[in-house]
């Protein structure tokens, strides 16, 4: 009995063991990496498809009223040329002082921004210091806090020397259009400005330096140039930031007309009366703006990577 | 001559202690020894990269231990060739003439020279994006060699290249030795390096570094 149990029990051992040698399945991967990607696909998309819908709102709401003044008037071309909320926007000189407004204290705002950042983040990414990490912190108070307490607080600070000396030639003027972009925009550059130098390979600044570089002719001649890209980068999310600025514009450079009113301030004081169609038309002008410097500063950067 | 005479290194947890060798006017020293062992540590010493804690290193008989790296004097080639990506190859080996201010007639002759010499002048107008393994290698020695430096210090500039380019090179190397006599810290961890360029091979070991090969 004994004899002829045991062949079988070994057979049943082998078994046993050569299905726990066996390989075990993975699954379906090829589907479960379409279920992943398809996932991404999905949130990604949703996303995106916010964004372009949001714009393809304000055209289509835009070129509706376009549409319904052509169809009113006894010459619809020149009825559609005119008579369209943007041209109708333009020709309103209030309007047209703040874009220029706008352009010119962007420009400022993000040149401004650039020339603080690239110190800035090039001690922060190349040096140690004590109070490093305080420093740290304290550039990324201007991204975290509230629009409007920066203006706030802006406001506040020129009540005290040596603030309070200029204060009559700075607040609720222009140069407070200025300083409440800066503020903000300028913190965003410095973010930028960081990353870009870490990304720099710290070996070619100490070779410039046995070259017999000092470290202000290894910084223009050699780190400098290569930080093209993120110059560019920072300039323009500067800009685009200022663009959009608008709490701290409100509280510390007012909402004057023909003084100290940008885009921004145009489209709150359109809503306040009602306009919603002029609202729109500068809310385009403004995605048109925005999208112009992106495109410029993404087109040279290329040709920069090109040459 | 380049002294090093009981040179102590912090950095974080490692330590090099007590290290002393010098090398020879116009010799081409080999320092070995293992990933880690702190063979590229004590040559950005010699360079002024890295602050030492305690000892002394002597170029020439001068102690520049606390001496700028600037004016050191020290040509430098890294691992990578470390060459800047927005400048050709003649704004390389222009580089450290026009630091100096010298006229463009001397910053002309000196780069035509070192092009010849290293066989870039076909490459003089590339920048560095578009070359290989070696031609980089060879626009950073170059760029190291242009201002006739006192020393020059290579940290294994043969290590990322295939075989046939690196026997390339060590002729190059060879070659450039006669040409110019510079005295020389090349720092590698390859035997066959050695064997080929060196006047004198140093190991470092446990800390510490032995003479394994002196200079006929």
């Amino acid at each position: 009995m004994t004899d002829d149990a045991s062949p079988i029990r070994r057979t049943n051992t082998n078994v046993a063991e050569s299905e726990k040698s066996k390989p075990l399945p993975v699954g379906n991967v090829v589907l479960s990496n379409r279920v992943f990607y398809l996932c991404m696909a999905i949130i990604g998309g949703t996303y995106v498809f916010l964004i372009v819908a949001m714009l393809l709102a304000d055209t289509w709401y835009v070129a509706e009223k376009t549409i319904d003044a052509a169809s009113d008037s006894a010459e619809p071309w020149k009825a559609m040329l005119s008579e369209n909320p943007i041209s109708i926007a333009l020709s309103d000189s209030k309007i047209r002082y703040s874009i220029w407004l706008s352009l010119i204290s962007c420009t400022l705002s993000a040149v401004l921004s650039v020339i603080v950042a690239v110190p800035i983040g090039y001690l922060l990414s190349r040096h140690d210091f004590p109070g490093k990490r305080l420093l740290d912190a304290i550039l990324d108070i201007p991204i975290v806090l509230p629009p409007l307490v920066v203006g706030l607080s802006l406001l506040i600070l020129f009540q005290f020397r040596p603030f309070a000396f200029i204060a009559r030639d700075v607040v609720y003027q222009i140069p407070a259009v200025i300083l409440a972009q800066f503020s903000v925009a300028c913190a965003f550059a410095v973010r930028t400005m960081k990353s870009t130098f870490d990304h720099i390979d710290p070996r070619c600044e100490q070779v410039a330096i046995a070259l017999g570089s000092s470290r202000s002719q290894a910084f223009g001649w050699v780190v400098l140039p290569e930080a093209t890209h993120g110059l560019l980068t920072a300039f323009t999310l500067a800009w685009a930031r200022s663009l959009g600025e608008f709490g701290p514009l409100l509280i510390f450079a007012g909402a004057t007309r023909m003084k100290t009113e940008v885009l921004s301030t145009t489209v709150f004081l359109e809503m306040n009366v009602g306009d919603i169609e002029a609202a729109v038309a500068v809310s385009l002008i403004m995605v048109f703006g925005a999208v112009t410097v992106l495109v410029i500063t993404r087109i040279w950067g290329t040709r920069e990577a090109l040459l | 001559m380049i002294s090093m005479e009981k040179l102590c290194v912090k950095t974080g947890a490692f330590c090099l202690d007590n290290i002393s060798f010098s090398i020879p006017t116009g010799a081409y020293a080999v320092l070995m020894g293992r990933t880690g062992s702190g063979k590229t540590t004590i040559l950005e010493c010699l360079i002024g990269l890295r602050k030492v804690s305690s000892g002394k290193i002597l170029i020439n008989d001068a102690d520049v231990t606390m001496l700028n790296p600037a004016l050191r004097g020290v040509g430098y080639v890294p691992q990578d060739g470390a060459l800047f990506s927005q400048m050709s190859v003649r704004d390389h080996l222009a580089f450290a003439l026009l630091i100096r201010r010298a006229s463009k007639k001397i910053i002309k002759d000196r780069v035509d020279e070192l092009a010849s010499l290293l066989g870039i002048t076909h490459l003089l107008d590339r920048t560095p994006p578009g070359l290989s393994g070696g031609e980089a290698q060879r626009v950073a020695l170059g760029r190291a060699l242009s201002f006739r430096p006192k020393v020059l210090c290579l940290d294994e500039p043969l290590s990322a290249l295939d075989r046939e380019t690196r026997e390339q090179m060590c002729e190059l190397l060879h070659h450039m030795r006669q040409q110019t006599k510079v005295t020389t810290l090349h720092v590698t961890h390859n035997p066959e390096e050695a064997e080929t360029l060196a006047d004198c091979v140093y190991r470092i070991e446990g800390g510490q570094v032995l003479e394994v090969k002196q200079i006929q």
